[in-house]
């Protein structure tokens, strides 16, 4: 085969998830979705919120992040991230309770116009998930 | 000469708080495990972390506009130092140890005539400075609420430490913290945060052929308050298995120190027991022969 490649996600607290199978991974990175495949060239980027599709012989998988830092190298991807939730198991509350958070926040008139971006996409991809 | 009846009592006082002391090795036994493996689950982060940073930093092409938090502002005048201690006591020299550390870095600031300036993280560590450093300390913090360590409390300081650096109250930052080697040997720490030292960031991958999606400047203006916040978080999570074993190290003797009291005192007390015993023996012998 040859056409997979090695994928970790870690957050603070421990090590999330790792797999090997993995043979794309679609990242939402700060200037838009970026796919990934085996081979990819050498790449550091930092995400924006949205959602981490991996797909694995064993099947596809959807992760919710608010931020972080992604890494490719030598066929091994690493994310960093302090906020993850598999979508599966995320609950309609937390949803909302993270939407109500993100509006409330993009009222503040005093945020940058990066945070106020960042936010509006947080807005946006809660409300597709919901 | 204490009495016979003054000795069961302090046998039976040293007896109680072995029992204590005892309880509360099991209950730091028991504790350590668990924040070892916090400890050890946390480590991938910060590593990555530290490489990443690591290969940018080396990436950079404009080191003129590189961001203030890897170079500093380019002055050395005041220092902030955050002393990471824990919020409760008994636990042998853990928190000692580390103001020992600290103290010796004041101290030296003092000398050099620069502005000190001191957060507390644990209030052990606020009653050991405020005695001497009462004026220095700007913000004393403890998470004596939170029963875990967790990543959201590491952020809240970082974010302090970030907004203060932002309005230029401060020029260096230090963090003190005890490093976890083993159970019976912890080792204080200091490391300097801001600006950070590149030299002293751990990792061995070294490779200048990465693309940058948007620049490397704008990743790492992203990135540097995201490592003050690890960096503390690794400090407390090392600081916490550091507590429960130096605590777990320092009950161990204590219960042993108290079982040699009890052994101690019970040979006291006996030979007391027999003496008494002798006298009133010979008392009635020597009236029986008067007689």
């Amino acid at each position: 085969m040859g056409e997979e490649f090695k994928i970790e996600i870690v957050n603070p607290e421990k090590s999330f998830l790792s797999k090997e199978d993995v043979t794309e991974v679609v990242v939402p990175a700060f200037e838009g979705e970026m796919g990934i495949l085996k081979d990819h060239i050498s790449i550091i980027s930092f995400l924006k919120p949205g959602v981490i599709k991996i797909f694995s012989k064993s099947g596809e998988e959807n992760y919710y992040v608010e931020d972080g830092i992604v890494e490719f190298k030598d066929n091994n991807l690493s994310v960093l991230t302090s906020s993850i939730f598999n979508i599966k198991n995320i609950d309609k509350n937390k949803i909302n309770e993270l939407l109500k958070q993100a509006e409330e926040n993009s009222k503040n008139s005093e945020i940058t116009d990066q945070d106020k971006y960042l936010i509006d996409q947080k807005i946006d991809v809660l409300r597709t998930l919901n | 000469m204490a009495t016979l009846d003054d000795l069961k009592k302090r046998i039976a006082s040293v007896k109680s708080t072995q029992k204590i002391t005892k309880a509360m090795k099991m209950v730091a036994a028991a504790k350590l495990r668990r924040a070892q493996e916090n400890a050890e689950k946390g480590r991938p982060y910060s590593e990555k972390m530290n490489n990443i940073i690591l290969n940018l930093s080396s990436g950079i092409s404009d080191k003129e506009n590189a961001p203030k938090l890897l170079l500093g502002t380019g002055e050395e005048k005041i220092h902030l130092c955050i002393v990471l201690t824990s919020d409760r006591g008994l636990c042998g020299g853990f928190n000692s140890n580390i103001i020992k550390k600290a103290k010796a870095y004041f101290k030296k600031i003092s000398d050099e005539r620069k502005i000190l300036k001191i957060i507390t993280v644990g209030s052990k560590g606020y009653d050991q400075l405020k005695r001497v450093y009462k004026d220095s300390i700007v913000e004393k913090i403890s998470f004596k609420d939170s029963k875990t360590i967790n990543y959201l409390n590491a952020e809240k300081v970082g974010k302090m430490i970030i907004e203060n650096f932002e309005k230029k109250e401060f020029d260096v930052c230090t963090i003190f913290y005890n490093k976890f080697k083993n159970v019976i040997t912890q080792i204080p720490q200091e490391q300097q945060i801001i600006p950070l030292k590149t030299s002293e960031v751990e990792g061995n991958s070294f490779d200048d052929n990465y693309e940058f999606e948007p620049d490397e400047d704008e990743i790492l203006s992203n990135l540097l308050p995201k490592n003050i916040s690890t960096q503390i978080f690794k400090a407390m999570l090392e600081n916490s298995a550091s507590e429960q074993g130096s605590r777990m190290s320092a009950m161990d003797s204590a219960t042993r120190n108290a079982g040699e009291m009890v052994d101690k005192l019970t040979i006291e007390y006996n030979r007391s027991r027999q003496a008494a015993i002798t006298k009133e023996l010979i008392e009635i012998i020597s009236g029986a022969e008067s007689l």
